[in-house]
């Protein structure tokens, strides 16, 4: 009970702090901005103009997302240790492993209300686009344009962006900002091309390489796992089974890297 | 120190933060207008044009699958309307050796970046098969796209009929587009028109009924604005068509009565063959050679050119 108020605490410092940074303003606005021009880029377009403006806006949900997760993430301790805030910090009642996860906690929260805005500027786009359209085009479209199952994805890019902070911030336990942004990139590049490490047999006669390969397929995060915007978009299945598998894999991986973040930081000597 | 040196040292008298402001928001305004002027006065002096190379980078559709991570869909849509503009822009091009030389691999990567990307294979396909100068005039890469799409989303009967069409419309080979639009039949859920066009185009081949009646469904199918459009204005190229056909018997009718040809529109509404000066359905004027007697339509018009049509079948 104790531990989940200071956390709330650190989380709700990290929203307000966050909040306050005019970096993240700008982020949002321009991330709205993004998907309202999204309307006049489907001008240019021969058709599916729908189909464009949902690339865009779930692709902009997701990438600037990646940005505030990675640049806000990598100085979540890193920042109060340069800083050495860290001393006034520790001396308070408070746990450092209450402290990584009210960080943590914090971050998410702020995504979270990004995530949402910027599906609800995409839905009211794609809202007023559906309006506009003539319903003989409308049959003709893969599917309906403010369609619930776009959800789905915006879900798992959800997920994606929780764990992306989870790694910045361990590597913001015990390095520099400016390598935990490497690091950090580094792994969400590596996430993304997770799915070659599995078949590498096919790319290499090597059975050791292959087999090493296929185990850093199961130690790297698998964010391509996480991507089902083109299924969404073009109205195919995402199951309840896939989604069900795909999110408890980035919670499960998400509490090891914070479990790991926190060992670290609770063996780091301050003094 | 004397006096006087001290009197020198004192600070100089400070301008009021309002007034300050005030100067400095002046200033940055009257600079940013000088840009502008410089901006103006640098555009009209002439520099000598250089040739604008077309230039494709990455040609291959599959590294760039593979670098834009999840990105892809997005990244398809870029290619798309690259293609859009390539092809617009080389077609408004008024370049004798003008190319489209890009046209094909935009719309591969846009395909291969997205698989199902309706209406790149769709609109791609009109584009590629187009006769220079409006279009490469490659019906065998319009092919080779559909034939793309076919294997992506074997159960989209429309990539079947466009294939179908690409055969009648542009390589006038009526049996390979009977075959393809009787594919294009058997795929679950297909419309039940397409057996009878596949049969129209065994019997008809190559007269403007069958070609009116391609389009029409072509019309009917479209599911978009653009495709929509473009195969409404091939069904006013045709009404055109079927338009000068009557305006050059008339005018052999005039020539056959009256011993020569006529001079102008004139002679034949003084005459009574034609009512008024005939215009073709956009309102732009046809256009009567006075030497040869051949009708044509106005290079100023909508329409312009008109469609080579399809030779009528060998055995009619």
């Amino acid at each position: 009970m104790r531990t989940s108020r200071v956390v709330a605490i650190v989380a709700f410092n990290v929203f307000k702090e966050s909040v306050r940074d005019k970096v993240l303003y700008n982020l949002v606005f321009f991330a709205v901005l993004l998907i309202a021009t999204s309307l006049l880029l489907g001008k240019l377009t021969a058709g599916q103009e729908v189909k464009i403006i949902k690339d865009l806006g779930l692709a902009a949900i997701s990438l600037f997302g990646v940005f505030i997760a990675i640049f806000i993430g990598i100085g979540l301790v890193s920042k109060e240790v340069e800083r050495r805030s860290i001393y006034s910090i520790l001396a308070k009642p408070i746990r450092r492993h209450e402290f990584i996860l009210g960080k943590y906690s914090g971050l998410v929260l702020t995504l979270l209300v990004n995530v949402a805005i910027m599906s609800i500027a995409l839905y009211l786009v794609l809202g007023y686009m559906s309006w506009t359209e003539a319903e003989e085009f409308k049959r003709a479209w893969d599917a309906p344009a403010a369609d619930p199952a776009m959800l789905k994805a915006i879900a798992l890019i959800f997920v994606e962006l929780m764990l992306v902070t989870a790694v910045a911030l361990f590597f913001s336990t015990f390095s520099s900002p400016i390598l935990s942004a490497v690091f950090t990139f580094g792994l969400f590049i590596a996430g993304h091309f997770n799915a070659d490490l599995k078949h590498f047999e096919g790319v290499v006669d090597s059975r050791v390489a292959a087999s090493v390969a296929r185990g850093w397929y199961y130690v790297l995060p698998n964010l391509a796992a996480f991507d089902v915007k083109a299924q969404v978009v073009h109205a195919q299945p995402v199951t309840a089974g896939y989604l069900g598998f795909t999110v408890a894999y980035g919670f499960v991986y998400i509490a090891m890297v914070l479990l790991a973040a926190m060992w670290i930081f609770s063996r780091r000597d301050f003094k | 120190m004397t006096p006087g040196a001290s009197h020198e040292l004192e600070r100089p008298p400070q301008m009021q933060p309002v007034v300050r402001s005030a100067l400095l928001g002046t200033t940055i305004v009257m600079l940013f207008a000088t840009t502008v002027l410089l901006q103006m006065a640098r555009d009209r002096q002439a520099l000598t044009a250089m040739p604008r190379g077309q230039v494709l980078y990455v040609r291959s559709g599959a590294l760039l699958d593979r670098v834009a991570l999840s990105y892809d869909a997005l990244l398809a849509d870029v290619y798309w309307i690259r293609a859009i503009q390539h092809f617009g822009g080389t077609r408004r091009s008024t370049d004798v050796g003008k190319r489209y030389d890009l046209l094909y691999p935009l719309l591969d990567i846009a395909t291969t970046l997205d698989p199902r990307f309706t209406i790149v294979y769709r609109f791609g396909a009109i584009f590629l098969a187009e006769a220079y100068p409006n279009g490469p005039g490659r019906a065998d890469q319009a092919i080779a796209l559909l034939k793309k799409g076919v294997r992506s989303q074997p159960q989209k009967w429309q990539y079947l009929q466009d294939i179908g069409f690409v055969y009648y419309w542009w390589l006038h080979d009526y049996v390979s587009a009977a075959t393809w639009f009787r594919r294009a039949a058997d795929v679950e859920g297909a419309p039940w028109w397409l057996r009878t066009l596949a049969a129209t185009t065994l019997a008809q081949g190559g007269e403007r009924a069958g070609s009116r009646m391609l389009w029409e469904q072509m019309f009917r199918t479209a599911g978009d604005d653009w495709l929509r459009r473009e195969a409404e204005r091939r069904l006013v190229q045709l009404t055109a068509l079927d338009d000068i056909d009557e305006l050059a018997r008339r005018v052999q009718d005039y020539a056959f009565r009256r011993g020569a040809l006529p001079e102008s529109w004139t002679a034949l509404v003084g005459t009574g063959y034609l009512r008024e000066p005939p215009r073709d359905p956009t309102g732009s004027p046809y256009v009567l050679d006075p030497r040869t007697g051949h009708v044509t339509i106005s290079s100023q018009s909508a329409l312009f050119p008109l469609p080579t049509e399809p030779p009528p079948l060998p055995s009619r």
